[in-house]
């Protein structure tokens, strides 16, 4: 056993943070650490940096273009992009549809689409889940019926994320409804710009405004725009979710988050002294904390086994769950911690201005992320849908 | 032992119960929201003609009820409803300030609705601490900043606390003003709440301020305050959670997944029944630090400390799980669950935070 990075995985670690010291700007890390709304220009041009550098897409073979690392290796590239507050690279296209179409696609969609993800030509959207299929995915009902060389797509989309800023969605629909659920659906590459196409902003609970409702009227697809099998969709679509599951304990932002708690907690004065040595407050720190240091070697462990050959399975939902629990927990010591100062609803910190914010703490919008991070326990295949899973594996029936 | 309302609770209640549904729904909070000030004046003096803020005050004081039972019954009914209006600050919390102080015309003025008041106390620094006040006051000159003042833009006159002697944290030396809100020297830089309603940082340079009550004496009037209304917003909140939990339950019964109602789920199913619980034991701590509040200051103490304490543990169960279980639909502005979550979580945010009341609790029952 050695709990150490080994001595490449330390150089590596090295690099990139000589790499993320020299890239990323002080304005844009300072609006991530802030929690700010990024902007498709802002997203864009981190994608940029990174794809000039090689390592927009670490989880691709090297002949499409990727960085191909391993699983450590990614695993210490996205801790030091958390730690120092870099963006977050958007996943949609590379770490979702572009797996699906390396191992499904064929030749000619994989020459034409992955080319188009690394450049940032394309800015990919997931139409997923439906007003009546979220967790029972399975049960969609946005329809596909074939008519000559095109499908004809009919349907509601919902929670896309980014659908506002994206030309392309890859969709799920349903080209045929007399088989069992699963067995009728079909994965289809769709022209955003295609007339019939729909997109309505959903506003969140603070205020955010990044996912959205699709709509699809009459909507015309080129049958070359059908990934693999007609009706072999759901197989594509699972196989997209065990990468959706990269990164997914979110251990980077835990600790960044866990930092800014202390941070806060240190200059927050609680009956004239800090708030950090007032002993309820430090006990829901330290608890944490021991939890995140348990988490980020489960993680650890997973991560190797799957560098060595080994795929996360049920692991993944284990990460999934904890993680965001575990995230979702620094959050709510973050808004303790500014005390009557999280009340604020500070729209000019969202909105990326530079006007000065109310509180004293710096802390950013922190409420705001505490609301909005409930639904990291929500997307993605729910915490309960990650239990039943585990269940389902280690259990049975 | 008798826990039924009396006639005139039950027909006070009755009355706030219908005008609120026919008043309040999401569009007259949708027009409070977006207001510039937070306040919207009709729904306000048509409470107050109901007589709903003569209910915050004694008879000696001018009103026609005043006892913490009375304050919380108005209060769950205007949480229940999701009202964002700012009774609590501008009414309650000021109001009883100002009765205790003796300045009975103004008391009248709010009684009869005509009156805004906004209570600037709390400091950037003093988190919950009720006896931090640096703000300084020289022969009614007032110079400091006070942090995130509820209702402060909408205001008629601002009350104002500021140190005539002593050091930051001492209980003696506190002296309360009403400083007009034309004052040379008055800065007030407003902001929107995340709950709703409207705040601000008010700043004090050189301010001429008019002495309410004693000098040196402010600390027993804004604890008597404070204890009021965080028995009032122990009740609010109590009825945002009623709220919450009858949306939930109502859509896991609704909601189908799988071919079946998600209430099917034993996993959602249990996790219902434990929010009923908490419900229960809310509600029980509301009534305690209602009906003891009458009572001595140690067992009034103990009750309040242990209501807000409870409340801030049970409301973060309630509002989280509401949302968890409900799925996306929760997390969206449209959908009036968002909106009760987030008064929900607030309120842990005002009068102290669930860890504060531990500690106020702790120090009051080890000995």
């Amino acid at each position: 056993m050695d709990l150490n990075y080994s001595k490449d995985d330390l150089a590596f670690r090295d690099e990139v943070r000589a790499f993320l010291a020299e890239k990323l700007t002080k304005e844009l890390s300072e609006k991530v650490r802030l929690g700010g709304d990024l902007t498709k220009n802002d997203m864009e041009g981190w994608h940029a940096i990174l794809n000039a550098q090689g390592w927009l897409a670490p989880n691709w073979p090297k002949e499409h273009g990727g960085a191909e690392w391993n699983a450590v290796q990614r695993h210490i590239f996205d801790d030091e992009c958390a730690s120092s507050h870099a963006p977050r690279v958007v996943p949609f296209g590379l770490s979702m549809l572009a797996p699906v179409l390396q191992k499904f696609g064929n030749q000619l969609q994989k020459d034409h689409w992955l080319p188009r993800i690394l450049s940032g030509e394309d800015w990919w959207c997931q139409g997923y889940s439906e007003p009546g299929a979220g967790s029972d995915l399975a049960s969609l009902k946005t329809k596909a019926v074939r008519e000559g060389d095109d499908y004809i797509v009919n349907g509601q989309k919902t929670w896309t994320t980014f659908g506002q800023h994206a030309n392309m969605i890859f969709c799920l629909v349903r080209t045929d409804s007399k088989v069992k659920q699963q067995a009728g659906i079909s994965f289809l590459l769709i022209d955003m710009n295609t007339p019939g196409i729909e997109v309505r902003p959903i506003i969140l609970l603070d205020g955010s405004a990044e996912v959205n409702e699709v709509w699809f009227t009459d909507v015309k697809v080129p049958v070359k725009n059908l990934v693999g099998k007609e009706n072999d969709g759901w197989t594509y679509a699972k196989y997209l979710l065990t990468h959706e599951r990269t990164n997914i304990a979110g251990v980077g932002f835990s600790t960044a988050g866990l930092a800014a708690v202390k941070r806060i907690a240190k200059a927050e004065m609680s009956g004239g002294k800090p708030l950090i040595q007032n002993p309820l407050f430090a006990a829901r720190v330290a608890q944490v904390e021991i939890d995140l240091m348990a988490m980020n070697t489960t993680n650890l462990r997973i991560v190797s086994q799957a560098a060595a050959g080994g795929a996360p399975g049920v692991e993944a939902s284990m990460l999934k769950v904890k993680g965001t629990i575990i995230r979702q927990e620094i959050n709510d010591l973050a808004r303790r911690a500014v005390g009557p100062y999280a009340m604020p609803f500070v729209s000019e910190a969202v909105e990326g201005s530079n006007e000065p914010l109310p509180d004293p703490h710096d802390a950013g919008p922190v409420a705001a992320q505490y609301f909005n991070n409930r639904k990291i326990s929500i997307f993605g295949g729910s915490n309960e849908i990650q239990r039943g899973i585990i269940a389902k594996v280690k259990m049975g029936g | 032992m008798n826990f039924d309302l009396t006639d005139e609770h039950q027909m006070l209640q009755d009355s706030l119960r219908r005008f609120l549904k026919y008043s309040c729904n999401s569009k007259t909070r949708n027009e409070a929201l977006s207001s510039e000030t937070g306040v919207t004046s009709d729904l306000w003096h048509a409470m107050a003609e109901m007589g709903v803020i003569g209910a915050f005050f004694t008879e000696e004081q001018g009103g026609f009820g005043g006892t913490g039972a009375d304050i919380a019954l108005v209060f769950e009914e205007l949480g229940r409803a999701n009202v964002v209006s700012p009774f609590l600050d501008s009414a309650l919390l000021s109001g009883r300030v100002l009765a205790a102080a003796g300045e009975l015309d103004r008391v009248a003025d709010l009684i009869g609705g005509d009156l805004q008041l906004a209570l600037a106390h709390g400091e950037p620094t003093s988190r919950y601490d009720l006896n931090y006040v640096r703000t300084a006051s020289v022969n009614g000159i007032l110079n400091g900043r006070k942090a995130v003042v509820v209702n402060a833009l909408a205001s008629d006159i601002l009350i104002v606390s500021a140190r005539t002697s002593g050091k930051v944290y001492d209980e003696a030396g506190i002296s309360l003003y009403f400083v007009e809100k034309d004052a040379a020297g008055l800065n007030i830089q407003d902001y929107a709440l995340i709950a709703g309603g409207h705040a601000a940082e008010v700043t004090l340079d050189n301010v001429q301020g008019s002495l309410i009550g004693e000098e040196g004496k402010g600390f027993a009037l804004l604890k008597e305050a404070y204890a009021i209304a965080t028995v009032a917003q122990c009740a609010e909140t109590l009825g945002e959670m009623t709220a919450a939990t009858e949306l939930t339950q109502e859509y896991l019964v609704t909601r189908q997944q799988f071919g079946r109602p998600i209430a099917t789920f034993q996993a959602l199913a249990h996790r219902m029944s434990d929010m009923l619980i908490e419900m229960e034991q809310a509600r029980s701590a509301v009534i305690r630090a209602a009906g003891y509040f009458e009572s001595d200051e140690r067992t009034r103490d103990i009750n309040i400390h242990a209501a807000k304490n409870l409340m801030g543990r049970a409301g973060r169960l309630i509002a989280e799980e509401s949302i968890q279980m409900h799925g996306g639909i929760a997390m969206t502005q449209e959908y009036e669950l968002a909106h009760i979550a987030k008064r929900i979580t607030m309120a842990d945010h005002r009068f102290g935070d669930t860890d504060y009341h531990l500690e106020k609790f702790m120090a009051l029952t080890q000995s």
